[in-house]
């Protein structure tokens, strides 16, 4: 089975480019998908790139949540198919309540563009399967607002599930329970600052970043889940 | 159904970091204002309802703030309305 997964480009999305050549890499088959569209039927994953959407006005993510492809992001996220969100992406999710918590400007007021070094935390995720908890992935970070803040009740809960993916080892935006990825109940919707297709090869610094997005691909392909295509469009395919 | 003037604040709540008010607080004494503190920044955003009265505006205004203006999680939002000023008094 080859794997299809959408990279969605809202306007102002800017890291779609980068998204794809690492998912190329992994043999994952991104194909670049504009905000407009309505459906996602035949696509096994969908990533949600780091960027500007909509010029981030109002608050990042909060105009993207209403782009017309959201609805078919939430209908893939129900289908159990891998949703991802990088940085920008992951603030798409929030806003949109496939993920719970928001994104708070940086603590220490400074836009942080760094390496970071992650700590895997929930190794069944889509972006951790087959990882091992306590890896360390060394991934870097280019946001604003990435500082993840949430209810305590929120946090607890989020503790209690191990839906936080990934932690930062040395905690460099204030980020709550130093959360750098969080993920849903099922662990196919995966959020995260950090931009695993910055770490794509060794000559940008590190290819830890492959480990997740390869993950992903076997996420997509995992037989313990139903396949996460729409039903018209599995009949198309047999 | 009458015209009214809204005006929505949204201000990050308390505890919820807040650079860019703390850098125009700590701008201020280079300018001489040594008694400022407890600068936050926020957004104001001017609205024209129209409903049948000053509550219905008001319920309007506090659920499309909850909804969009404001991200419950980080910012709360404070809605004041008023009877609109006339036509030609806002061109």
């Amino acid at each position: 089975m080859t794997c299809r997964t959408a990279v969605v480009v809202f306007p102002g999305t800017n890291c779609e480019h980068d998204v794809c050549e690492a998912l190329e890499r992994v043999g994952a088959g991104p194909e670049l998908v504009w905000h407009a569209a309505g459906s996602l039927a035949g696509y096994d994953a969908v990533v949600l790139p780091g960027g500007f959407a909509h010029g981030d006005y109002l608050r990042p993510g909060a105009i993207a949540r209403f782009s017309p492809v959201m609805a078919a992001v939430a209908e893939l996220a129900a289908a159990g198919a891998p949703v991802i969100g990088i940085c920008n992406g992951f603030q798409v999710l929030t806003e949109a309540h496939l993920l719970p918590g928001a994104l708070q400007k940086n603590k220490g007021l400074t836009f942080l563009c760094q390496m970071t070094e992650l700590e895997v935390a929930n190794e069944h995720s889509a972006l951790t399967a087959g990882l091992a908890a306590g890896q360390r992935l060394r991934i870097p970070i280019n946001h604003f607002e990435g500082n993840y803040t949430a209810p305590a009740a929120q946090l607890a809960e989020l503790e209690a599930e191990r839906r936080v993916v990934l932690r930062y080892v040395a905690n460099p935006n204030g980020a709550a329970h130093d959360i750098a990825g969080i993920c849903n109940k099922e662990g196919n919707v995966v959020g995260l600052m950090p931009h695993p297709e910055r770490a794509s090869s060794e000559l940008l610094g590190s290819a830890d970043g492959l480990l997740l997005l390869g993950a992903l691909l076997a996420f997509a392909k995992g037989p313990a889940r139903p396949a996460p295509v729409a039903p018209e469009a599995a009949a198309a395919a047999r | 159904m009458a015209g009214f003037d809204v005006l929505v604040e949204v201000q990050l709540r308390p505890g919820i970091a807040d650079p860019q008010g703390a850098t125009i607080e700590r701008a201020l004494p280079a300018l001489g204002f040594s008694t400022v503190s407890g600068v936050r920044a926020g957004k104001a955003f001017r609205l024209r309802i129209e409903a049948a009265d000053a509550n219905e505006a008001h319920r309007t205004a506090v659920e499309l703030s909850a909804r969009l203006l404001a991200n419950p999680v980080i910012e709360d939002a404070l809605v004041s309305v008023s009877p609109a000023a006339t036509a030609t008094a806002r061109a």
